[in-house]
């Protein structure tokens, strides 16, 4: 308890169970904040939403066996995304692991890939000092999930204290600093460069990089995109915002990697979703790339000049290097480039066409323009999450928080409990597909409970429509398994948790629904039916350059 | 895209539990072969040596070893294959000495520098050492006399150290 409070700990999130009964006793004795939710899955990503809305490490205590497996798909979720969490898992005492005791599993070894890393203490005497590494693992270098497995007579022991010093550790140093050559070749590079791109990623959130990216781009005058993970990492107002990159990614922004002779990636890891067809992915560049994790590099890509860095320290150091240079010159073509960038964005927008009934894209536009964009986001996983991504448009960042690696679904209304626990003063609104908050839904009474005025904006089309969506188009229009016409009264369910429930079936309806939702100091399930057969573009379909986009 | 080679690499670990498994995780999560694993303590017993050989072009490479480098408990990944380093691998076979063969074992086992650890009446137990290629050599010779059953370990090996 000692080492969470040294820690920064105030919130914990979790759920209770046979071996962990003493570690609950002694909580309850703390001003730590206790959030009982409803399932442990929902535990580790109401603990992440926290995190990434806190900028704080999330954590999680539940108990041996089935606690422990249910926090796995979170864990996993959190490992993809970088985020900082440490789960405690309740463990069968030392005498019994091995035995197939009652609710026994091997938890440390079960999340072993998932997890930057893990421990099973069996010695009181080295709990603190754990419990201290598993900290600043989460949350050093490359961020990640760090599990911490207890047995009950390790939480039971009484042993004498000694807050043990920060950690220093043999066998992990981050590697933090810039190598000063990369730099200086990048610079030469990026002076050269007649057509440059940033994309950015999730390590310019998390490594707090968006002033030090946003002086950069506008000094250099470069147009920016980010990945789904990188959202908020640039003003998504900005002139040289380009919007998402990718599958689901706007048409100037795939055009322009693919045309740009200069490509400086910043806290990404060229994910396939990204890249699409990987050999023809920005095949004119030369690619910088920028990133804490030596692995990212090299990993998808070729890459010209590697930079391992933390991305804000890393951007600082250039724009330090780039003060004293005349740019004059370097920025000569700049306008042409932009000039380029502006006719496809004016060709190809994104667009959709709201006639009589509701288009989700509407629904998401409504919530932008109603919240004058300064609400925190979360989405579950799917259409929504697209539809979020592409049409409310992030100034911050921290603000849109969702599961970018695992593609979780029901991640977004834990995310959102744990984000509004972090800001209280902030609209939290999980944006939402019928499908995903199926599954979660059970949290409302968490919400509830804990008086959250978390907003969740469901776009009702009856269908898991993004493997609907691949259906239309790629296996003759047969929805097997995506039909999920038979759902639950949305409404109903809200109201019979204790929260409040509001629907709109028409357009007309929307901007109303959403106003009575923002004025109610409560949890608020939105029911938007909309259509049902909307899909998402652009898209580039699977094993395709991100150039070839189908529009509509 | 580079050739596959194949690839030494040691490294030093925490010599605790876990460990090991952690490193073959990897390998097969991320699938990256392993030809051969040993692992032994070194004289700090805090520490363990686990050498491995892999196969993979450069780029496949590049990756072991930074995904290596990144796991918590390793301390150490050296790439022998860029250096001077000496390799042994160890085998015990196990043979059929019939009267009229066993001359022809003790030839075979004196020219290939092995012993003979075990004698029973219709057997001898080799113990052969060195390079990969000479286990391979001395096992496709008896093999034509009669080999009951083998132990094999993987290869271990050290950096030279410099010459002057």
């Amino acid at each position: 308890m000692e080492v969470l409070k040294e820690e920064g700990v105030d919130t914990i999130f979790g759920y209770p169970g046979g071996v962990i009964i003493d570690i609950n006793d002694e909580l309850d004795k703390t001003d730590i904040r206790y959030i009982l939710v409803r399932h442990e899955q929902a535990a580790v990503h109401a603990a992440d939403g926290y995190a990434r809305a806190s900028g704080k490490v999330g954590v999680c205590l539940v108990t041996s066996g089935p606690g422990a497996t249910n926090t796995v798909t979170g864990i996993a979720s959190a490992y993809m995304d970088s985020i900082p969490v440490v789960v405690f898992t309740g463990q069968v005492p030392t005498s019994l692991i091995g035995n197939d005791a009652f609710q026994e599993v091997d938890i440390v070894g079960i999340t072993r890939p998932c997890t930057k890393h893990n421990y099973l203490v069996k010695d009181p005497e080295k709990l603190a000092e754990t419990v201290r590494e598993a900290f600043y693992l989460a949350r050093s270098g490359r961020p990640g999930p760090v599990l911490v497995d207890l047995p009950k007579d390790v939480s039971q022991s009484k042993i004498s204290f000694e807050m043990p010093p920060p950690p220093k550790m043999n066998s992990y140093s981050p590697h933090t600093e810039p190598h000063k050559q990369q730099l200086e070749r990048a610079i030469k590079l990026i002076l050269k460069a007649k057509k440059p791109v940033i994309f950015a990623g999730g390590g310019v959130i998390l490594s707090g990089a968006y002033k030090e990216l946003t002086k950069f781009a506008k000094k250099l005058n470069i147009p920016v995109t980010a990945s789904l993970m990188g959202l908020g990492g640039f003003p998504g107002t900005d002139r040289l915002w380009l919007g998402m990159i990718g599958m689901h990614g706007t048409y100037r922004a795939n055009m322009s990697t693919g045309a740009c002779d200069l490509l400086v990636g910043i806290g990404v890891r060229f994910d396939d979703r990204v890249t699409g067809k990987i050999d023809t992915f920005a095949q004119n560049a030369k690619i910088i790339h920028i990133d804490i994790d030596p692995t990212s590099i090299q990993k998808n890509v070729p890459i010209t000049i590697p930079i391992v860095s933390d991305c804000k320290i890393a951007l600082k150091k250039l724009n330090k290097l780039i003060e004293k240079v005349d740019l004059k010159e370097p920025l000569k073509s700049r306008p042409n480039w932009l000039k380029q960038i502006e006719e496809w964005k004016s060709t190809t927008p994104l667009a959709y066409e709201q006639k009589d009934v509701i288009k989700p894209q509407f629904v998401v536009e409504k919530l932008y323009e109603l919240t004058k964009g300064k609400a925190i986001i979360t989405t579950e996983v799917g259409q929504n999450q697209m539809w979020a991504a592409q049409y409310y448009h992030f100034d911050q960042p921290n603000h849109f928080i969702t599961s970018g690696g695992l593609g979780c679904m029901g991640f977004g209304f834990p995310a959102a409990i744990g984000a509004q626990l972090a800001c209280p003063n902030k609209t939290v609104i999980d944006i939402a597909g019928d499908g995903s908050i199926q599954m979660n839904i059970q949290e409302l009474i968490v919400a509830v409970a804990n008086k959250l005025p978390v907003k969740v904006a469901i776009l009702n089309n009856r269908y898991l429509g993004m493997v609907r969506q691949w259906q239309e188009l790629f296996y003759g229009k047969r929805y097997a398994a995506t039909d999920i016409e038979a759902a639950p009264d949305f409404v109903k369910v809200a109201e019979a948790y204790g929260a409040v429930g509001l629907r709109a079936t028409r357009p007309e309806e929307v901007e109303e629904t959403i106003k009575k939702a923002l004025a109610t100091p409560k949890t608020v399930f939105m029911d938007f039916v909309v259509e049902r057969e909307e899909s998402v573009y652009p898209m580039v379909p699977a094993g395709k350059a991100i150039t070839e986009m189908l529009l509509a | 895209m580079t050739e596959e080679r194949k690839h030494t690499i040691s490294l030093l670990v925490d010599n605790e539990s876990g460990v090991l498994s952690r490193v073959a995780g990897l390998f097969s999560g991320r699938g990256f072969n392993i030809e051969s694993l040993c692992v032994a303590e070194t004289l700090d017993p805090a520490l363990s040596r686990i050498t491995l050989v892999t196969r993979g072009n450069e780029r496949i490479i590049e990756q072991i070893n930074k995904q290596l480098n990144k796991l918590i408990n390793i301390r150490k990944v050296i790439d022998l294959t860029e250096t001077e380093f000496v390799e042994r691998e160890m085998a015990l076979i196990k043979v059929r000495a019939k009267e009229e063969h066993r001359a022809e074992i003790l030839r075979i086992v004196d020219i290939f520098r092995c012993k003979i650890v075990d004698v029973s009446p219709a057997y001898y137990t080799v113990e052969a050492t060195g390079s990969d290629e000479k286990i391979a050599a001395i096992l496709n010779l008896l093999k034509q006399i009669g080999i009951k059953e083998i132990a094999r370990t993987g290869a271990i090996a050290l950096a030279r150290e410099a010459k002057k």
